[in-house]
């Protein structure tokens, strides 16, 4: 203890902690709104990060509805003129896919999960920088304030044309792509604020990035070598090598892109010498990447959950952590398989071919060691575990319809069909989606301190479920017929499908809504958790639930983070409570 | 003020009431583990940075190879010697700043502020010879955008239409061209239509030149005017031979004609006629402000950062106990000179 009084409790971190009074955690040490904006706890941020990233999961989720309903029949929906309505359909596929994508799968579980549980597996009491991490969270929310820019004027110059000669174009209708020359010299629409915003949010992709890789490296306490790390921490850090390497090349591409526009450089202009292809090159080699860095990290919380539900070491330890530094370093070998119809040569198609092939070894690695620790194991099917097995399903189908793009001359039929749309939600959604929600679930009493109502958890788990397929699977079969993406219109022999699909949309909605509202009611009037429910051994079981500010109260030695033996299920605790056999050879300090 | 000598040691306990060095965030161990953190992060982010320029030098790279000519043309309105001015005093400013982390190392306190104060004066005299250079390139209607006289979208800036008939100004353009793009300079890119109709294309042009282009060698010049060439152009530099086996299948079944002696690219270029050389030379103006723009955006920004560390050393913030933000600055105007080292042979030594 400091033997000087405690200092006034300030929003900064340099006063000496003193150790909390009892009852006191992270949630309620500070109170007032002001000490949740200029926070510098990591767990406070990645809160922050929950509610700004469920807005844009929001907000994007409406878009997606919205292209639902305009293709529930050929005719329009939307508006009352065919014209108008297309128009509309355009801006919604393209925020749809903007937001989602910058807005909502990058940030969700590296800066909301990765950002809570990072620190707290490394058992140390914050991120390496905690100021940056919360610059972080501002870069995102002004990226996220110029997409909402974009489409406030949208939606006012739609409803009032007449603004539009007043403060000129809103919307976005390029698509989330921004392809050249359609976005540089045609479209009418704000292109070059959206170019800004995903520019700054891509800053607050590098920041936690580097924030995280910084931790990983200095922060590791004693006892925990890199191959005693939790995997989560591993696809953590094959992420954010992603991120550190990726977003620049972004970054540089929407500036030159925005110089494009308003300068009229001409780089991308084939009229003033420049190169359209060029700007494909450039965009794929970050957006390829960028894929890995959605999800690798629903990948490392799979291999955190499985290992826990089934009470078993996981299988292949190293494989696995391998397995993600391979990915991320094959993913950056990829990108010219989004081009194979761009008339690029045929021997650079068939290399991106066979290399993208070669991600398949290392996702079947993680996937094998999976079902290898699920066999014999004694599984639990709480809902967590039955989230990460809907994961692997999910993951599975996304993988193998891969295959079929990955394959030159399969891709020619299949490029820019549904069948596309289908596989990379099957990917990006169905496994980064699903496997965030089964992270939540799992690490849901560390962040609240509440339990939530199991029943309830699973069957919402299973209509979101179902609600997926329904409205994903038939767009493989639409696609391999031939129904092309981002057409707002269609030949009416996908009638049905289409019909199929939006009621899907909806199922998973209200799934979603079953989720959302077991989640606040938890919140609100859930049971209290015990320390540990769920008998995991990475470290951040070994402190209460919810955490104190600085989360241990002293820096707690790392064993096997898979080693289960000495936790002890205690049913009046309703939870698992640390049992070490013999407190000399014990390798896990209690804290 | 860390100028206390208590030593700080560590041994894995965080906060249990010992001496806590000042400058030591709660998170931390030991100073030694934050200052490794802060390290790890700073390279970290360097190497975010050698990206973005990286993508910049791509960009180079697909321009150059796709019209080498025009960059061996449009590098001669560049003043080398200013280049070579601002190389030599960036290398100076970054020795400086290499000594000034030793200073700090050392506690020289009075040494350290100099020697801040003369790595800023380096940053600013950068500063001042890039402005003349641009200038004079505003001077002479060479800016970036639209605003380049040979960009085929040229729009004449509003203030020079006051002072300045256009005529006057072309001949400067032309004037100052001399020894790269010829004598008859009055037909630069204003007069000319953008849409070049397909004679005009470099293929026909370097057909006169001692070595043909493949493509160009195979084809009659009077059907060249003819053809359904796209108005994409090639580079006017013919190719010294193949390609890799695979890349350039367009040209395999040509026979390629190999030359004793290669004519230099001085010599090729003066043989396109004017409009072919000058076509695209505002993509070099281009490539050159957007790259050496950024680039001076990192000077301005580097000089801040070390203004505000020269601020806090002047009281007494470093010393050999804490010395990791001037040590961090100091790799970041490294990493800034060292872009320029790059910047300065790839825009304005070309051969």
């Amino acid at each position: 203890m400091s033997v000087t009084t405690t200092p006034p409790i300030t929003v900064g971190h340099r006063q000496q902690p003193s150790s909390p009074p009892p009852g006191s955690n992270y949630l309620n040490a500070r109170r007032g709104i002001m000490s949740w904006l200029i926070t510098l706890d990591h767990k406070r941020i990645a809160l922050l990060y929950l509610f700004g990233v469920l807005g844009a999961y929001f907000l994007g989720g409406v878009f997606a509805l919205l292209v639902r309903l305009e293709l529930f029949t050929p005719s329009p929906v939307l508006a009352g003129s065919s014209e108008k309505a297309w128009e509309l359909y355009n801006h919604m596929f393209t925020l749809h896919g903007a937001v989602m994508v910058f807005l909502f799968i990058i940030p969700a579980i590296p800066a909301i999960i990765g950002n809570f549980v990072l620190p707290l597996m490394l058992g140390a009491k914050d991120l390496a920088f905690p100021r940056i991490n919360l610059a972080s969270f501002y870069f995102w929310l002004a990226g996220g304030l110029f997409f909402t820019y974009v489409l406030i004027k949208g939606v006012l110059n739609f409803t009032f044309p007449v603004l539009e000669t007043i403060w000129g174009p809103g919307g976005l209708d390029t698509g989330w792509t921004f392809y050249t020359p359609y976005s540089t010299t045609l479209t009418q629409t704000a292109v070059v604020e959206a170019t800004l915003g995903a520019f700054i949010l891509g800053f607050a992709s590098i920041l936690t990035g580097v924030n995280f890789i910084a931790s990983i490296h200095t922060l590791r306490p004693k006892g925990m070598t890199w191959f005693r790390m939790p995997l989560f921490l591993w696809s953590l850090y094959a992420t954010s090598i992603i991120m550190i390497l990726a977003t620049p090349v972004l970054a540089i591409t929407l500036l030159l892109l925005a110089a494009e526009r308003v300068l009229g450089v001409g780089i991308f202009d084939p009229n003033m010498g420049g190169d359209p292809i060029l700007y494909q090159h450039f965009f794929w080699f970050y957006s390829h990447p960028a894929v890995y860095i959605m999800v690798l990290p629903a990948l490392g919380i799979l291999s955190e959950l499985i290992s826990v539900f089934s009470r078993k070491h996981i299988f292949g330890y190293k494989f696995i952590a391998i397995s993600s530094l391979a990915i991320a370093f094959i993913g950056f070998l990829v990108w010219g398989h989004h081009m194979f119809v761009s008339g690029q040569s045929p021997l650079a198609n068939a290399i991106f071919s066979l290399l993208t092939f070669f991600v398949a070894v290392p996702s079947a690695i993680k996937t094998f060691n999976w079902l290898a620790t699920m066999h014999k194991g004694s599984i639990s099917l709480k809902t967590p575990m039955v989230y990460a097995l809907l994961t692997i399903f999910l993951f599975v189908v996304g993988g193998l319809t891969g295959l079929f793009l990955g394959a030159i001359n399969t891709n020619v039929h299949l490029t820019d069909t549904y069948f596309v749309v289908a596989h990379f939600h099957y990917v990006m959604m169905g496994t980064v989606l699903f496997a965030f929600l089964g992270a939540m679930y799992y690490w849901w009493p560390k962040i609240w301190g509440k339990m939530y109502n199991e029943n309830w958890a699973r069957i919402a788990a299973i209509v979101v479920f179902i609600g997926f397929n329904q409205t994903f699977f038939w767009q493989f079969i639409m696609g391999s017929q031939g129904m092309p993406r981002r057409y707002a219109t269609y030949s009416t022999q996908y009638t049905r499908h289409h019909q199929f699909s939006t009621v899907g949309a909806f199922v998973m909605t209200a799934g979603l809504v079953m989720v959302l509202a077991n989640m606040v009611h938890s919140v609100a009037v859930g049971r209290r958790a015990p320390r540990n429910p769920w008998g995991g051994n990475s470290l951040e079981w070994h402190t209460p639930s919810p955490p104190t500010t600085f989360n241990f109260d002293r820096t707690p030695y790392a064993g096997d983070p898979y080693n289960y033996d000495h936790w002890r299920y205690v049913s009046e605790e309703e939870g698992y409570v640390y049992d070490p056999p013999d407190s000399d050879d014990e390798d896990i300090t209690r804290p | 003020m860390s100028d206390s000598d208590t030593p700080h040691h560590d041994g894995g306990h965080g906060h249990d009431g010992h001496d806590h060095p000042a400058n030591l965030a709660h998170h931390f161990d030991s100073p030694r583990q934050q200052f490794d953190a802060a390290k790890v992060g700073m390279w970290v982010f360097l190497a975010t940075e050698i990206l973005m320029f990286g993508g910049l030098f791509c960009a180079y790279a697909v321009w150059r190879a796709n019209h080498p000519e025009v960059f061996l043309a449009a590098h001669k309105k560049l003043d080398m010697t200013l280049g070579l001015i601002n190389t030599i005093i960036l290398i100076t400013s970054s020795f400086t700043m290499a000594w000034a982390v030793r200073a700090a190392q050392l506690n020289q306190q009075r040494l350290l502020v100099i020697l801040l104060s003369l790595t800023i004066a380096g940053g600013c005299g950068f500063l001042v010879v890039k402005t003349f250079e641009y200038s004079d390139k505003w001077d002479k209607g060479l800016w970036v955008g639209t605003k380049n006289l040979f960009n085929p979208r040229y729009e004449e800036p509003s203030d020079r239409e006051a002072n300045q008939a256009p005529g006057e100004q072309e001949n400067q353009a032309g004037n100052e061209s001399e020894n790269g793009l010829g004598e008859s300079n009055e037909n630069t890119a204003p007069e000319m239509p953008p849409e070049m109709s397909p004679e005009e294309t470099p293929e026909e042009a370097s057909e006169q030149g001692p070595v043909a282009a493949p493509d160009a060698a195979l084809q009659d010049p009077d059907e060249n005017a003819h053809n359904d060439e796209p108005e994409v152009m090639r580079s006017a530099i013919p190719v010294p031979g193949m390609g890799p086996p695979g890349l350039s299948e367009a040209y395999s079944d040509q026979e390629v004609q190999r030359q004793e002696t290669p004519p230099t690219p001085e010599e090729l270029i003066a043989q396109l006629p004017d409009h072919v050389r000058e076509k695209w030379l505002h993509q070099f103006f281009q490539v050159y402000f957007l790259m050496t723009g950024l680039h001076t955006l990192h000077v301005i920004v580097g000089i801040g950062l070390i203004g505000w560390i020269t601020v806090r050393a002047q009281r007494g913030a470093y010393s050999s106990e804490y010395y990791t933000q001037v040590d961090l600055v100091g790799l970041y105007w490294h990493l800034v000179d060292l872009i320029w080292i790059f910047l300065f042979p790839l825009l304005y030594l070309i051969h």
